[in-house]
């Protein structure tokens, strides 16, 4: 009997999961509000029903995402009775920190990998659990499921463990963690196939509807948090999607008439643009996914 | 949903860059359009002719920068009827580790071979790692026909020369496809050049491989945590590593050795009745019985072999090479262990492919060595089982994971084994006290652990055990707790006396008997483990609590019994406030002192 390969995904998964759990003293999931921790955090409920999940959500909110990924947030881990913890670096804020006036790299660098490092440290977190898949960026296709960082959240990619067929080792020492992506051999319709056949709320902001966006160039960027716009530019309402979800500065959306998952199954069957194209952040410089993480970020 | 591809196939491929591996990958993902044009376009924005296919490939900046190459990439791609997981291996450098992992995950080696040089040592020396890994279906790729002229007996020369080679090896399937990654004939579309070549194209034969289950194997399910939730819910959670499972079964557990049957089934959060290999699932049993990670549930009438000492082919990863007598942690299934190897048997000579007696194995090399544990495994030989057959080596000290094993016979079940381990003198007694719950035994076995790396002589004496054991006779009075302590402590005294370092873990909640043992060792050093009660009482380990509050037990200690802290230990462990790892090294510090201490 064969089993068909979303349930073999899934059960990889959930033993993953339940990995991360036994070999940590303090793991947490790292919860972005996206389609992929969507998942992720279903998965996790899965891995541990009838018990509650045994690890609390954290998001690191840079106060730049869309205001319906933060009603979805609150409402999903109110529902779920999920422990949710929020990392902002709230002084990086005050001191006016955002996009147009760091770039985007800096201003990655301080809202999202400071933020999600000393939050990681504030509660002593051992075990980051993320939503990443290998197929999103180039640089993750040699990512492993457990992933070293040392005592300064960095990673290695010289210093990373062989990871020979299930066997995961999560020893550390004092300082060190470790980051865990159950959804490493997910591919991104893998994750909207699975969405469908579980009925798994996702936010909004993923099917079509007529927004109002500023048209630059093939981006279209949405107009939450009042983005600057350049001359020549105006702002449209476009039936549009969004493939990712980021900070409202740095995701585009694209063009689409998707408002069902499974029309969003069939979009990206036919998609000839990689999900991440819209996002500004990975195409600031050559290998900009890769030095990010060797920082820390996600 | 109809479209589904209905499986999975997980590929490793070999080869080196000379070969075109990186050109056929990246053939394999443009032809099956796991490419988008975004990606082409910055492919070709760095090609200098055209597109250059072997850039799709292309890896880190580190190792651009460094000249490194970095282990395995996976890739994704899927076509109508499969969808597949391609672990790239490089063939260059570090070959053997690289290798060993990504056919540890792989069903199918496809192992390139360049038309105009054949079967080189390095294709035979790919085609061994494959099949020491166990993987059984191979295709042979014979790339770059175009530049041979697209000549048949080329082919047919090499296919024959690798047939003849690998005969040897096992394979249960071999495929020889004649391609060209370059231009694309015979990948993905048949190639109109090569007309004499009738079989199928190579992803053809890809999606059309039909993987024969290994004969129907025994229930193996190692549990990996244990599920607790309101009416005395116990739910044991793993993924099934062989064979299948019904609601109702028997089931035999190890190592308690006891049976039990299975009342619900549980894949992974709804009930069903019947759940096979891989899936997770959890389940719950018809009694209490003891049983936590790294134990095992199996078929009673087909349970594996009970393994201290076994023999096992080692794919060796770390800088400093594998030698008899150290000290190494296994992890195998869900448990782990500390082990040694007793003996060094041979290694293998990859160019000639045959075994030479050595005390040791280098850094990517191969051999056969005697393992013996402190823990018995719970194994079956990995021809026979890929489970329960695999492990990995991990570096007590550097935490690194420094080898991957491979079972090949079960030598000596249950025998005691000598581990040559150093004394100190006098000993010392390390004491655990604490609420249930609040965490002795799990940092006494990790600082075992350190200690046993460093090769000294050590022994824990857990509370449960020797209630099981050596106090069956005593209840939970004060006057029996005490007698209890006092039994350990002579115990400890004993063995610190033959210059045995004891880790006692027990309640001990009277601080009046700790303090006459403390008199009665002369090396003694208090560890309290302090969670508050509340913690200890949600974490519940054993459910002890529950039955307490409910009156089922009496004499509970931090429920009907009081337990009176120490005033002054030597060392206090938060665990509701530090991790594991800051517990283990607060204690190590102390003990690495005191033993500094009696050695000056």
């Amino acid at each position: 009997m064969s089993i068909p390969y979303l349930r073999a995904l899934e059960s990889e998964s959930i033993y993953i999961l339940r990995e991360a759990a036994a070999q940590f003293s303090r793991p947490a999931i790292l919860y972005s509000i996206g389609k992929d921790s969507s998942v992720l955090l279903h998965l996790a409920q899965k891995a541990f029903r009838p018990a509650p999940i045994p690890f609390p959500a954290l998001h690191v909110d840079t106060t730049f995402k869309f205001r319906e990924m933060i009603e979805f947030r609150n409402r999903i881990c109110a529902e779920r009775g999920i422990t949710l913890l929020t990392a902002t670096n709230q002084q990086a804020i005050d001191e006016g920190a955002n996009p147009f006036a760091l770039g985007t790299a800096k201003c990655c660098a301080q809202l999202k990998t400071k933020a999600l490092l000393d939050a990681l440290k504030e509660h002593r977190i051992d075990a980051a659990i993320g939503g990443a898949r290998r197929d999103e960026e180039k640089s993750r296709a040699k990512e492993r499921v457990f992933s070293f960082r040392d005592a300064f959240g960095q990673w290695n990619p010289k210093d990373q463990r062989p990871e020979l067929w299930n066997l995961f080792n999560g020893r550390l020492d004092p300082g060190e963690s470790m980051r865990i992506f159950p959804l490493s051999n997910w591919t991104e319709i893998d994750v909207w196939e699975y969405i469908d056949l579980e009925k798994i709320p996702v936010v909004p902001l993923y099917f079509a509807h007529p927004r109002e966006v500023i048209v630059r160039g093939p981006l279209l960027i949405p107009i939450e948090h009042n983005p600057p716009i350049f001359p020549g530019e105006r702002v449209e309402t476009v039936v549009c999607r969004f493939r990712t979800l980021g900070c409202t500065y740095c995701t585009g959306a694209i063009r689409s008439n998707a408002t069902t998952v499974s029309e969003i199954v069939q979009e990206l069957r036919d998609a000839r643009r990689s999900e991440r194209e819209t996002r500004i952040i990975d195409h600031d410089t050559e290998g900009s996914m890769e030095l990010k993480k060797r920082e820390g970020y996600f | 949903m109809p479209s589904h591809p209905p499986s999975l196939l997980r590929i490793l491929i070999a080869g080196s860059v000379d070969d075109g591996k990186s050109t056929l990958v990246g053939r394999l993902l443009h032809d099956t359009r796991a490419v988008y044009d975004d990606q082409l376009e910055s492919v070709r924005r760095v090609s200098s002719n055209g597109l250059e296919l072997a850039f799709l490939t292309d890896g880190l900046r580190a190792e651009r920068e460094q000249g490194i190459t970095i282990d395995v990439a996976y890739r994704y791609f899927s076509t109508r009827k499969r969808r597949f997981i391609l672990a790239d291996a490089p063939g260059h450098e570090q070959y053997t580790r690289n290798m060993a992992t990504g056919a540890s995950h792989s069903e199918l080696a496809l192992i390139l071979a360049d038309a105009r040089k054949g079967v080189l040592l390095q294709t035979r020396r790919h085609a061994y790692v494959c099949a020491l890994l166990g993987i059984k279906y191979v295709v042979l790729a014979v790339n770059k026909m175009d530049l041979v002229g697209f000549d048949e007996t080329v082919f047919s020369r090499i296919k024959h020369e690798f047939e003849e080679f690998a005969r040897a090896l096992g394979f249960s399937e071999i495929r020889a496809v004649p391609v060209s990654a370059l231009e694309g004939d015979n990948v993905v579309e048949p190639s109109a050049r090569m007309p004499w070549f009738r079989n199928c194209c190579l992803l053809e034969r890809l999606e059309n491989l039909k993987i024969v289950a290994p004969v129907e194997q025994p229930l193996r399910l190692p549990v990996q945590v244990v599920l607790r939730a309101e009416q005395d819910f116990r739910g044991y959670a793993g993924q099934i590593a062989s064979g299948q499972l019904n609601a109702g079964d028997d089931v035999l557990i190890l190592p308690a050795r006891v049976s039990a049957r299975i009342s619900s089934l549980l894949r992974p959060d709804s009930a069903t009745p019947q759940a096979s290999a891989p899936l997770a699932v959890s389940v719950t049993l018809d009694r209490p019985v003891d049983l936590g990670r790294g134990d095992m549930l199996v078929d009673p009438q087909q349970p594996p072999s009970t393994a201290r000492v076994f023999r096992a082919s080692v794919v060796w990863m770390s800088q400093s090479p594998l030698v008899a007598q150290r000290p190494y942690l296994i992890r195998h299934t869900t448990r782990q262990v500390c082990a040694i190897v007793s003996r060094v048997e041979n290694v293998i000579d990859l160019d000639r492919l045959a075994s030479t007696p050595s005390d040791k194995i280098e850094f990517n090399g191969i051999g056969t060595v005697t393992v013996e544990t402190h823990q018995p495994l719970y194994c079956e030989p990995y021809t026979v089982n890929r489970s329960t057959g695999a492990f990995i080596f991990i570096d007590p000290t550097t935490n690194q994971t420094i080898g991957a094993g491979m079972i090949s016979e079960v030598l000596d079940s249950g025998a005691e084994i000598h581990t040559p381990a150093i004394a100190t003198s006098g000993g010392l007694t390390i004491w655990f006290t604490g609420l249930s719950g609040a965490g002795k035994t799990t940092i006494a076995q990790a600082i075992y652990e350190k200690l046993w790396a460093k090769g000294l002589k050590v022994e824990i004496l857990d509370g449960d055990v020797v209630r099981r054991q050596l106090s069956k006779d005593l209840g939970f009075s004060k006057e029996d707790r005490d007698e209890n302590i006092r039994r350990l402590g002579f115990i400890a005294q004993l063995l610190n006396r033959n210059g045995v370092i004891v880790l006692v873990s027990a309640i001990s909640p009277y601080r009046a008997i700790r303090e006459e043992v403390r008199s009665a060792v002369p090396n003694f050093l208090e560890v309290y483990v302090n969670a508050p009660l509340e913690i200890c009482e949600h974490r519940d380990p054993k459910g002890h609590y529950r039955k307490a509050r409910s009156g089922e037990i009496a004499h509970f200690t931090g429920v009907t019994d009081p337990y009176e802290p120490p005033l002054i230990p030597e060392v206090e462990c938060r665990t509701d406030l530090e991790s594991l790892s800051d517990s283990v090294a607060l204690v190590m510090k102390a003990i690495e002192q005191r033993l500094n201490n009696n050695s000056t």
